[in-house]
């Protein structure tokens, strides 16, 4: 016998989790299978539906390095208003408006703490480097600081957090033309941590509100303050006339609402976090809150290595994945299949100099012959690659070189889906969770059918 | 993933006449030729996203340890100066080994760590400082286990003497918080001779039992859980001779002593996976070493077909057997556990495995709790200047068992299981002791 789930899941990130979460609530018992850790920890936590009007809008062609660049354009003031002008081979167009409409929903219904629901209108999030993201949804320590807000604003950062250089920010918001005052300061992070000490260090301190050395008073006595206290005291001198002050992603992995109204009390002040790179902390937040919401839906989770292959049943239907596990194959049965392994940064899509491919079920993925029509001469241009991946029917089954269904049971959602530019487009989030949804429904009700 | 940058162009690399046949592309080779061991690939995957960081225990309590980005890619390529040492905060990692499941890019960073100790202990240790002294000792927990097994009660009645606990900490620094683990009166190995071998004998469902150093010097239970279990599945099991796994000694930088007991357990059950065994271990470190380590570290003829089929006990028989729909036509009385899953387990993709399974058994519930790492591991908290960081990376775990609505540990691993007594009093049981209860009964013999 063996490991059996109606529904298994081949990706731990937002695409497969959501899968996994909206199999779970059709009835299906799942599980979801990823090599590593969720790389939810390198996401933004921000959930964009679609921020730009593609590019060339679909399939890669003779570039014209003279064609605007993403931006030029300006952003979508309303993402739900383009989605149904959108080309024939853009994930959206497969799962449709109400499709995107309900993953949003499934996803407020289901992760706490996060605010942009109210509207149907992208909101302006201002980013570690100084400029704006229009995204749907953002964490609602976020919130306060939006660039639509008129309200003076300093951006304080801290000398060992290189990913946030705050003076640098604010003059690329200045830049922008946001529509308030903006300054950034530069500060030490109190007390003695290490010049290389881990955001996630500094959020746990805070989360514990732990003692810090505040250094030599005049009198040379040394205290030490609670570590909220300690920040907001060495914030406060450089407040001005501020009346909100960012914060690179730091404030605490559990108590970020407690934290925030802490400093928000001592600076008399709103406090918000800038989303920064990689480990980011509002990205592990999210993973936690998606993960909780699986568990408590009763869906399983194997971590630690990666789905090497599959075996067939006499349907020619994908029987088991199988897992490879230091050169021994575990098999996983399942009865519908959902593949959310990512793109090319996720590696659910790998390429060498000959080819580009899916790995783990070897499913076509459309590209031109010639490697040099992959990508465009300018870095900032309109690379092919960027939308390569698997192309599916409408029921997110990818499809074979003749157009066909690979499997009659494997469905695909996320980053290993062709036909997007998810950084150019800021589209990455939104078709994660409406791909995942609709590809997670459908793989359970494709179980309790049969 | 929506703020991640592009990815670098498909092609870096351009020559000036594109051509057409990828076979006359060469590249260019900038580094010399490696030594026996290549880890330069690993360093490059490194893109520096500091995940592996985020995940480690240690660095999580201790300021002053350099995360595992710091000991493994970045310490590899300073080390490309023969002047560089190794820094000696690599003795302060743990070998938790959580950083290899971190990493998004498939950086062997255990596998770095490992090495990089094992170059410190040989080329920068004192031979004759307590610590080197101390971590041998500590190490080669097998080599003292089987004298002070000789004599059993005796050991255990001096071992728990104060002098005892006072010379070791003030003469070899080893903690006195701790109460040694005890040994049985009659050791596994003992137990098996006496009972003239396996009950039952078949050449088509044949496996080695690779039972480690505690279940066969401590906890023998576990060992005879395992043998009646797979009996009664209808397996025959083997015991061959074997050393310690070798857990202790990388993690303690002793690879020379890890590579002599890696010699002999490959040997042996190499030998017995020809025979038509697959190795079977109780102990998720155990079988890590066996699956990862050796074939990470050394080159044994047979090293490769011994991690290949090498399974933890449930883990192959939910593979190769029904092992759900025993449980599901079996019951327990009041069986509920505070469960945590060891970091080696997890690596191992085997973290929910118990959980899902006494989901399975009427009256049997696991609630797991958290992820967070128990905080001994192996020989690092019984050392006199780690036992607060140890103490400090298990609080969360002691206070998850503590809210968890059960009165009894559960875990695989047997030093997780010395800790999470140690922090709740709690008696700690093996998953496959349960398992034997439900499909065996209570009454086994």
């Amino acid at each position: 016998m063996a490991i059996e789930d109606d529904v298994a899941v081949v990706g731990g990130g937002i695409a497969g989790m959501t899968a996994a979460l909206a199999a779970a609530r059709e009835g299906a018992t799942v599980r979801v299978i990823s090599h590593k850790d969720s790389t939810l920890r390198s996401a933004s936590g921000l959930v964009d539906v679609l921020g730009y009007p593609p590019r060339s809008g679909g399939s890669s062609g003779d570039s014209d390095a003279s064609e605007s660049p993403a931006g030029d354009a300006g952003p979508l003031a309303d993402p739900f208003e383009a989605i149904p002008d959108l080309p024939e081979d853009h994930p959206y167009t497969a799962v449709g408006l109400e499709g995107v409409r309900a993953a949003l929903s499934l996803f407020d219904e289901a992760v706490d703490g996060y605010r942009g629901g109210h509207t149907d209108r992208n909101a302006l999030v201002p980013t570690h480097g100084g400029t704006v993201k229009p995204t749907a949804r953002y964490p609602a320590s976020v919130a306060p600081g939006l660039a639509s807000d008129p309200r003076e604003t300093l951006l304080v950062g801290f000398e060992t957090v290189t990913d946030f250089d705050a003076p640098l920010a604010a003059d690329h918001l200045r830049a922008a033309g946001v529509p308030f005052e903006v300054r950034g300061v530069t500060v030490r992070f109190p007390g003695a941590f290490r010049a290389d000490a881990r955001v996630t260090r500094l959020a746990d301190a805070l989360d514990a509100d732990e003692r810090l050395e505040a250094g030599d008073d005049p009198s040379g006595v040394s205290t030490s303050l609670p570590a909220r206290g300690a920040l907001a005291a060495v914030v406060k001198p450089r407040l001005g006339d501020a009346e909100r002050v960012g914060f690179p992603a730091v404030l605490g992995r559990h108590e970020t609402p407690s934290i925030r109204a802490d400093l928000e009390a001592e600076l008399g002040a709103a406090v918000f976090e800038v989303p920064t790179g990689p480990p980011s902390l509002p990205g592990m937040r999210l993973e936690g809150a998606l993960r909780g919401a699986c568990r408590d839906a009763g869906v399983r989770f194997t971590t630690g290595d990666p789905v090497a292959g599959y075996e067939t049943g006499a349907d020619g239907e994908i029987a088991a994945l199988r897992v490879e596990r230091n050169g021994a194959a575990i098999p996983f049965h399942a009865e519908s299949v959902v593949l959310a392994t990512g793109g090319l940064v996720g590696k659910g899509v790998d390429s060498d100099r000959e080819s580009v491919r899916e790995p783990v079920f070897d499913c076509h993925v459309p590209h031109p012959a010639d490697r040099y029509e992959w990508f465009d001469d300018d870095a900032f241009g309109d690379h092919a690659f960027a939308r390569f991946g698997v192309a599916t029917d409408g029921d997110l089954r990818p499809l074979d070189a003749r157009g066909d269904p690979e499997h009659a049971n494997l469905r695909a959602a996320g980053g290993v889906l062709g036909g997007y530019d998810f950084a150019a487009e800021k589209s990455g989030a939104g078709v994660s969770l409406a791909t995942g949804r609709a590809a997670g429904r459908a793989a359970a009700r494709q179980v309790s059918d049969s | 993933m929506s703020d991640a940058e592009n990815p670098d162009g498909a092609s870096e690399f351009r020559e000036d006449e594109p051509t057409d046949s990828a076979e006359e592309f060469e590249p260019i080779e900038v580094f010399p030729e490696s030594e026996s061991m290549d880890l330069r690939p690993g360093s490059d995957d490194c893109y520096k996203c500091s995940t592996c960081d985020t995940s480690c225990p240690v660095a999580a309590v201790d300021d002053e340890f350099p995360g595992p980005k710091f000991q493994g890619p970045e310490q590899w390529r300073l080390k490309r100066k023969d002047d560089r040492d190794i820094d000696e905060s690599v003795m302060s990692c743990s070998n938790c080994m959580r950083c290899d499941s971190a990493c998004p890019s498939d950086v062997p960073l255990s596998q770095m760590h490992n090495t990089a100790r094992g170059s410190f202990v040989d080329e920068q240790m004192d031979k004759l400082s307590r610590e080197y002294v101390r971590n041998r000792i500590l190490s080669n927990y097998r080599t003292l286990a089987a004298l002070g097994s000789k004599v059993p009660r005796l050991t255990n009645f001096v071992m728990g003497l104060g002098v005892t606990k006072l010379f070791n900490e003030k003469v070899l620094g080893i903690t006195s918080e701790r109460e040694f683990p005890e040994f049985a009166t009659e050791t596994f190995r003992e137990w098996w001779e006496k009972r003239g071998g396996p009950n039952v004998e078949r050449d088509d469902k044949r496996v080695a039992y690779f039972h480690g150093c505690y279940s066969n010097y401590n906890t023998p239970e576990v060992g005879k859980a395992m043998v009646r279990v797979f009996e009664a599945f209808g397996y025959e099991v083997l015991v061959p001779p074997q050393k310690c796994s070798g857990t202790p000694m990388f993690a303690n930088g002793m690879l020379d002593d890890a590579e002599r007991a890696a010699e002999t357990n490959v040997a042996e059950l190499a030998a017995a996976i020809e025979g038509g065994a697959d190795v079977i271990a109780s102990c998720t470190s155990c079988s890590l070493s066996l699956r990862q380590e050796y074939p990470e570290l050394f080159d044994f003829e047979g090293t490769a077909s011994v991690a290949a089929n090498t399974y933890e006990a449930l883990e192959y028989l939910r593979v190769h057997e029904d092992l759900e729909g025993a449980l599901a036509d079996a019951e327990v009385d009041d069986a509920a556990f505070a469960y945590h899953a060891p970091c080696h387990a997890r690596n191992q993709g085997l973290d929910g495995q118990a959980v899902e399974l006494l989901d399975a058994l009427e009256g049997a519930n696991a609630e797991d709790v958290g992820d967070s790492c128990s905080g001994i591991s192996g020989t690092y908290g019984w050392k006199e200047e780690k036992y607060d960081v140890s103490m400090e990376i298990g609080a969360e775990m002691f206070d998850h068992m503590e809210a968890a609505d059960a009165e009894t540990g559960l875990t695989e691993c047997p030093t997780c299981a010395m800790q999470m007594e140690h922090g709740t009093g709690y008696e700690i049981r093996h998953p496959l002791q349960v398992i034997e209860e439900a499909v065996v009964g209570a009454d086994a013999a």
